[in-house]
């Protein structure tokens, strides 16, 4: 920020409209613009740096400390984490956390690639199937996740479907199940966010030209080394792309245990977002919720690297 | 080579089947909706209702206080218009003047906008709550917009600098010849030109902003000016088990966003695809 005055009286010396036109010849000093005015970008960077960096800031300062949002607070070091990670339900969010993460990630990248080769060449209706695909991605996370409750409800369809074929000893309360309920968020998440990866696979693969498959295949390439070998390496920005943001997004989830299991039974579906949200505006504990969220920080920020080490090629912005 | 073939045929079908499967929830989300509150207990949830009863939907939009949808239906259209605005004006300026200047300093900003995009709410939240509870703006619609504004405009800022950055300065240069001001020069032509790039924003924006639970659901919770999502998720939350009721609350809350994702399919899916490779 130290630099600002200084580009500041260098946007008062730009060229008037009049002398612009003798003075055009392109090497402008740094920093220059033609046109507009540096100040423009101002409330958006004291915006962006109040509401992201500075309440971060805060917050992760709140994560060592016991403050309760009222009155006095006092610096407690580590306790907190101490406390987190002696807490068996703690522990199981952030496995939650990543779990769900993880495996959905797998799941919606796998179905929606899967998806998106299949309707890419040929079909005569696949506009129409990419739409409907696409459909529970616009949807609130929080609707979609009460149709699903319903349908793995004890009374549900799903339990209905599993009388219906003979498999009654299979049927039980798949929510109250501590064991299951996991397993159905994952289920409902995967539905939810397929279509979003099938439509960032179907860009890619629309940037493909049909003639380098067309090659292949007459070198005798069958379907899956053409798959393989041709299409799959040259969408890597969009597997970069829609791994990089499943996984961000998978790992706060919150709304969809809010509405299914509410975190139950007894802590089995807990993940670290509704963890934060109910020690810090339930209980109050905000230094200690605080903490939790530095670690869901941490972990996101962490993975973020990661993978764009992984998928290489940093697309340079 | 790739011909239109019976295995294609065959694929067609195929998927077609797949896209029932896949949508089944939503036959079950109509017709539980529309059946008596005694039939829900006694049919299927498979077989239609024997009769068309609106019933649960005239029942669930004429509930008052915390469980108004239709109030709440409001103050998200307010809340996501406003949040909309903000970001189109403050991204697109911002966006303007990181994507122009070649100072030191914007790529600078640059990265620290691109980081913002994955950093999570979740620890800024509790100071930002604090912070909005001590200067009475919690509960308050403003505050929401300000607050969504500043939240997503990393992501605004990061597609308009892209859009500008594909954009030539001839249009600048010709509206600056003939004597346009610089503010001109912005808003008469340049932004005019980024319609693509706003409808991006726009849509991806409004949809995160429209569908968000976990921060309206703790900086309006239990106020006057809840958004749909949080009334949707105390009145369920009251609802128990009649998923008649429940149901027809979910439909309401869902028929806005549809109805806009069929009549614009095309840049919902452009904007995700396209916006978010950047």
């Amino acid at each position: 920020m130290t630099q600002t005055p200084t580009s500041a009286t260098r946007a008062v010396v730009l060229p008037e409209p009049t002398g612009r036109r003798a003075r055009r010849p392109r090497k402008r000093p740094q920093g220059m613009l033609a046109f507009g005015h540096w100040w423009w970008a101002l409330p958006g960077i004291l915006l962006v740096l109040g509401i992201h960096y500075a309440s971060t800031a805060v917050g992760g300062f709140f994560a060592f400390t016991d403050w309760t949002g009222l009155g006095a607070f006092q610096l407690i070091g580590l306790d907190n984490f101490v406390e987190i990670f002696s807490d068996p339900t703690k522990i199981g969010a952030v496995g939650n956390t990543l779990f769900l993460a993880i495996a959905s990630v797998i799941i919606t990248n796998v179905a929606g690639l899967g998806i998106a080769v299949g309707l890419n060449r040929g079909l005569k209706s696949r506009y129409v199937l990419r739409t409907l695909f696409f459909m529970p991605v616009v949807l609130s996370p929080l609707a979609v996740s009460y149709i699903w409750k319903f349908i793995f409800d004890y009374n549900g369809p799903f339990n209905g479907f599993l009388g219906m074929i003979g498999l009654e000893e299979a049927i039980r309360p798949w929510l109250a199940d501590p064991e299951w309920a996991i397993w159905i968020v994952l289920v409902v998440i995967s539905w939810q966010n397929t279509g979003f990866a099938m439509v960032i696979y179907m860009a890619g693969l629309a940037a493909v030209p049909v003639e380098i498959e067309e090659a292949a295949a007459i070198d005798g390439a069958n379907l899956w080394q053409r798959f393989w070998h041709v299409t799959l390496p040259s969408i890597r920005p969009a597997v970069a792309i829609a791994t990089t943001l499943g996984l961000v997004n998978g790992l706060r989830i919150f709304d969809q245990i809010m509405a299914l299991t509410g975190g139950g039974p007894a802590g089995a579906t807990e993940t670290l977002a509704t963890e934060v949200y109910k020690e810090s505006f339930a209980l109050g504990n905000f230094g200690y919720g605080a903490a939790l969220a530095l670690i869901l920080t941490l972990i996101i920020l962490v993975f973020a690297v990661i993978q764009q080490r992984l998928t290489g090629e940093r697309r340079e912005a | 080579m790739f011909r239109y073939t019976k295995l294609t045929a065959l694929r067609e079908v195929g998927f077609w089947a797949l896209a029932l499967v896949f949508l089944l929830p939503f036959y079950f989300l109509l017709m539980t909706s529309l059946k008596s509150d005694q039939e829900v207990f006694t049919t299927s949830a498979a077989a239609p209702p024997s009769s068309l009863d609106f019933g649960n939907f005239v029942e669930v939009l004429s509930a008052r206080g915390n469980s108004n949808v239709l109030w709440g239906l409001f103050n998200s259209v307010i809340i996501t218009a406003g949040s909309i605005a903000v970001l189109v004006l403050l991204g697109s300026l911002t966006g303007y003047v990181i994507a122009r200047s070649t100072s030191r300093w914007s790529t600078t900003m640059y990265y620290l906008f691109l980081v913002a995009i994955v950093l999570p709410t979740q620890l800024g939240t509790v100071p930002l709550y604090i912070g909005a509870r001590t200067l009475g703006l919690t509960g308050s619609v403003w505050g929401m917009i300000i607050l969504y504004g500043g939240m997503l405009l990393p992501l605004a800022i990061f597609l308009y600098a892209g859009f500008f950055r594909g954009l030539g300065t001839e249009y600048e240069e010709a509206a600056a010849i003939d004597g346009a001001s610089r503010t001109q020069i912005f808003f008469r032509v340049v932004l005019p030109l980024m319609s693509p790039a706003t409808g991006t924003v726009a849509i991806l924006a409004g949809l995160i902003v429209w569908n968000d639970f976990f921060t309206s659901l703790i900086f309006l919770g239990g106020s006057d000016n809840q958004t749909l999502p949080v009334t949707m998720y105390y009145y369920i939350g009251s609802l128990v088990s009649s998923w008649n009721k429940i149901f027809a609350i979910v439909i309401v809350s869902m028929i806005p966003i549809l109805a806009f994702y069929l009549f614009a399919q095309k840049k919902f899916i452009q904007g995700f695809a396209g916006g978010l490779k950047g």
